[in-house]
């Protein structure tokens, strides 16, 4: 935003320095687009530890099957995740006992998610990952938030997410995004 | 390696009195990956509020959203519809401020598939929503009007910031 910038120019004169402060917050960092035959699970590795947060933002394309998609870290899986969903009729709550950041059903159509993984390069505290994800299908469809836990103190420097009873098809494009402190 | 800076603003539109209905972001580049609309404000009439892309009504457009609005969680849906309903029960109002969106287009240039858009929708005095919201069409979104229904329009003040994000 402009107001940010010239925030920023006048912090970077006033403190001497004689030049602005970075305004290079929102970084992208890696993308994936799943081409022709589709892909069984899309992972980000070797991810610098220079941001304060992480933010992954998806599209799947049309997928009509059952599947949970998950998200592993440094290998492992998350622990927990709890889901506030409504799938048009109802609105309704679960726990999941991995990082589960999306629930499909084969009437849901494509979907798309925006997750955000805080301080993962924490090594004093455990991981919480906070997920908005939803596909309709004029008719069908579910929306949700999800919440997960991650029982690690680890710095997370690879993630990976993994349907479980399905794949990613062709045009589907996840890409993962730093966000400085 | 970080490809720089990406959430980029594109243009900011602040409504100036109370005669306006319609806020279009037009000629809307195709270099990004995801757009997102930030916006602030208040309405007329209390009533929900709309979605259009590229001037196009018909039946394309559909929707499923979960919502509380301080005493139970809801969720519904709508079919076949001629635009995005983007609040239900956390639709604007007259107060000042009171209202706040996040529209997040994904793959808004994509020509092959369709259209998928998430919001976030807020109202401290009515209410919370969360929605998906799907385009049945493999056109590239060029333009995204924000709209008011009936004698509302937009309240003096309210400000919408569209932004570009594009991924490495």
């Amino acid at each position: 935003m402009w107001w940010a910038r010239l925030l920023n120019v006048i912090s970077g004169l006033l403190s001497g320095a004689g030049a602005p402060a970075s305004t290079t917050s929102y970084e992208s960092i890696a993308t994936t687009t799943v081409g022709a035959g589709g892909t069984t699970t899309i992972t980000f590795s070797s991810i610098p530890s220079t941001f304060k947060h992480l933010q992954i933002r998806g599209f799947v394309a049309d997928n009509a099957t059952n599947s949970n998609f998950e998200m592993t870290f440094n290998g492992s899986a998350g622990t927990k995740a709890h889901r506030l969903m409504g799938d048009g009729s109802a609105a309704s709550s679960d726990l999941y006992n991995s990082a589960v950041i999306y629930a499909q059903r084969t009437d849901t159509g494509q979907f798309a998610f925006v997750t955000d993984l805080l301080d993962y390069t924490s090594t004093s505290i455990n991981k919480t990952i906070r997920t908005l994800a939803g596909g309709d299908n004029n008719g069908a469809g579910r929306v949700g938030l999800w919440s997960g836990f991650i029982n690690s103190t680890s710095a997370i420097t690879s993630l990976a997410i993994t349907p479980t009873a399905s794949n990613f098809p062709q045009y589907s494009k996840i890409a993962l995004y730093g966000i400085k402190g | 390696m970080a490809a720089g800076s990406t959430y980029t603003p594109i243009a900011t539109s602040t409504v100036s009195g109370t005669s306006t209905a319609t806020v279009t972001f037009s000629s809307i580049s195709g270099s990004y990956t995801d757009l997102i609309i930030v916006a602030n404000g208040s309405i007329t009439v209390n009533d929900d509020t709309y979605v259009q892309f590229n001037g196009s009504g018909g039946t394309a457009y559909s929707g499923t959203y979960l919502a509380g609005n301080g005493s139970a969680a809801s969720s519904g849906r709508y079919t076949s519809n001629d635009r995005i309903v983007a609040d239900y029960t956390s639709y604007p109002t007259t107060t000042g401020g009171s209202w706040t969106a996040i529209y997040q287009f994904m793959n808004y240039s994509n020509a092959t598939t369709y259209k998928t858009c998430l919001i976030r929708s807020n109202n401290a005095g009515i209410g919370t929503n969360a929605g998906v919201h799907l385009w049945s069409s493999t056109a590239a979104i060029t333009s995204i009007a924000l709209q008011c229904t009936g004698s509302s329009k937009w309240g003096n003040g309210t400000t919408f910031t569209l932004y570009g994000i594009q991924a490495a």
